[in-house]
């Protein structure tokens, strides 16, 4: 194992332990198969308890996890003939989001992701997965050329948020957003978003009109990311674990709130832990869903992905004042 | 269906008049205790001089000294703009829940009404701008800072949804901080409901105008308030997505004082005009009048 967060040393420390304990019997000749046995089975029963009770803000650091598998990553392992298709047409083309032609057992669709860079170099050029507003007009560019020919629309969330920049207002950031926003609910082709990491605030839900939102088990996914949260509500950035335990973004969460339709489960200990195991899962949970949607014409499709978020919203109604009342 | 979700009220001046922030006045049976009564005069926050507040509001909250355009809440907003008769108000009684449990949310609603006499920050309905129907939706930066909870998001969706169902035009005045935090995903959701609403009503052909106030950021500008197929702002309204402190620490760089005004904005194409506020009412009855009359060739 590598990368470990926090919460998961003491599964880290008692592996070392027993890698020593084998060691030092090897080397001095001394069976030790029953204590290794034993440390063994104690090992699992942590890796359970660990597991099994992962926090929000764990999750928020697994999301974020340096290792976990990118939408290109993840491009590679779960379609076929992936195609890449570059720029806005308007101003540049934005590394933070890729796209273009793929096949899905066999049937061609086309497929849109955020990409965080895989090191600093690699960020930098990508904005650490923050996009422009070219990034979010190469996507619909992408996501209309799906429609006019008829694909089915796949996409891949995974960003902290839209970049927060100068050149990124000047070339009207909101404008971006706002009209995919608008036009995403008008596509006449099956939308399937996935939130593999990080799903923050506008710059995530810029791509993720779908007429389904699956979420990987430990992604997150938040109006505002819990870092911004703590500095706002608490003027300190710093307490972004105690802001993610309030602002309810784990998949299971957002589940219960009916905000999406299907968590998709992840390797034990993480996406990052088994690239081809979490590609597996979510190629069949997108089979799946396409082939449910695939019975609606481009009407039904528009419908069925208004009535999603119409009904997304919780309020109620003040008792009526005294003076309404005698009227 | 619609005529359930939208109650006929009389009149617009169903607000009792307590509520419309004259929480500085001297109440009934209780004696001013100094001499100048609290908000006889008011400081222009922008240049620093001191008129008369009755000076102000007849100005229509404009600053004599520097043009500088003060926040208006949503009620001084419609009896600026509106006709003054005949606006039926929207679902007036809809508030706000707390579905997230968020620590310290419901406590800091109660707190908000108090301080605004508002149920939330959007007041919707229908009237007219000189004779010529319209749907409005008119946001207050007073309460909870204009955020979009559920609440916002709902009137907002149901007052576009009637304007399409009616082929009305519709006009919303927008200023916000952005999503309502203690509501998380649910705030944010709203973005992609107006916006879906939004969509439809274009679809239809459906005249809708965009009012951009002071301020206007976050969840809000990357939403509806973007989406007129006319965008107005008020002049030195800051309207941007990202706040200029989170931008600042980006690109570790100082921003030049006029960064995301209406002007800047203007200039970089986001705006199809900037309006003096004494000339809005008459400028959105001249764009109505131009989306009325069909015809003649």
């Amino acid at each position: 194992m590598s990368g470990e967060l926090p919460f998961e040393m003491p599964l880290a420390e008692m592996r070392k332990k027993i890698d020593e304990l084998k060691q030092f019997g090897q080397e001095k000749g001394i069976d030790f198969t029953d204590e290794i046995a034993r440390l063994e089975e104690r090992y699992s029963r942590l890796e359970e308890e660990i597991y099994s009770s992962i926090s929000p803000s764990q999750k928020m650091h697994l999301a974020r996890h340096q290792q976990r598998p990118t939408s290109l990553d993840l491009i590679q392992l779960i379609f076929t003939d992936f195609i890449e298709l570059h720029g806005d047409r308007l101003y540049g083309d934005d590394l933070a989001i890729v796209g273009g032609l793929a096949k899905l057992d066999g049937v061609p669709v086309t497929v849109v992701g955020q990409q965080r860079g895989k090191d600093t170099k690699d960020n930098i050029a990508r904005f650490f997965g923050s996009p422009h507003p070219e990034g979010f007009r190469k996507a619909l560019r992408l996501m209309q050329q799906a429609n006019k020919f008829k694909r089915p629309i796949i996409t891949f969330i995974d960003t902290k948020g839209a970049y927060p920049g100068n050149t990124a207002e000047e070339r009207g950031q909101s404008e971006a957003i706002a009209r995919n926003l608008r036009e995403m609910s008008s596509l006449g082709v099956p939308v399937v978003c996935v939130v593999i990491g990080e799903g923050g605030s506008g710059g995530a839900l810029a791509m993720a009109v779908g007429n389904r939102v699956l979420m990987l088990e430990h992604a997150i996914y938040s109006a505002i990311s819990p870092n911004g949260a703590a500095s706002i509500l608490w003027k300190d950035a710093s307490k972004a674990d105690q802001a993610a335990e309030a602002m309810k973004i784990t998949a299971k969460d957002l589940l219960e709130m009916e905000v999406i339709e299907e968590i998709i489960p992840e390797p034990k200990g993480g996406a990052h832990r088994n690239y081809e195991e979490t590609a597996a899962a979510i190629r069949s949970a997108l089979i799946s869903q396409l082939k449910e949607l695939s019975v609606m014409d481009a009407c039904e499709l528009k419908e069925d992905r208004y009535r999603k978020f119409r009904k997304i919203g919780e309020f109620d109604f003040a008792k009526a004042e005294p003076e309404d009342v005698i009227l | 269906m619609f005529k359930d979700l939208f109650q006929k009220k009389r009149k617009y001046a169903t607000i009792p008049s307590e509520r419309l922030g004259t929480a500085g006045q001297p109440q009934e049976g209780e004696r001013p205790k100094r001499e100048i009564p609290e908000g006889l005069m008011n400081k222009c926050a922008k240049c620093g001089t001191i008129q008369y507040s009755k000076e102000l509001e007849k100005n229509l909250k404009v600053c004599q000294e520097c043009g500088h355009h003060m926040r208006l809440n949503a009620v001084e907003r419609i009896a600026m703009t509106l006709d003054e008769t005949g606006f039926e108000e929207f679902d007036a009684e809809m508030i706000s829940v707390d579905p997230l449990k968020f620590p310290g949310y419901a406590a800091k609603l109660e707190q908000q009404k108090m301080k605004s006499g508002l149920h939330d920050a959007v007041i919707t309905g229908q009237g007219s701008i000189l004779g010529q129907p319209v749907v409005v939706a008119v946001m207050s930066f007073d309460f909870f800072t204009g955020s979009m909870g559920s609440v916002v998001g709902e009137k907002i969706t149901r007052a576009i949804e009637f304007a399409t169902d009616k082929r009305l035009p519709l006009i919303i005045f927008s200023t916000s901080g952005g999503a309502r935090m203690q509501e998380s995903i649910l705030s944010l959701m709203q973005m992609a409901k107006t916006s879906a609403a939004l969509s439809r009503f274009n679809e239809l052909g459906g005249l809708y105008i965009s009012v951009i106030t002071d301020p206007t950021t976050g969840g809000v500008s990357a939403s509806f308030a973007t989406l007129g197929d006319i965008n107005i702002a008020e002049p030195g309204a800051v309207f941007g997505f990202a706040g200029r402190i989170v931008i600042e620490q980006t690109i570790r760089q100082k921003l030049p004082d006029d960064f995301q005004t209406a002007e800047f904005n203007l200039a970089h194409g986001q705006l199809d005009m900037v309006i003096h506020r004494k000339d809005m009412r008459s400028m959105l009855g001249k764009l109505l009048e131009m989306h009325t009359v069909k015809g003649g060739f």
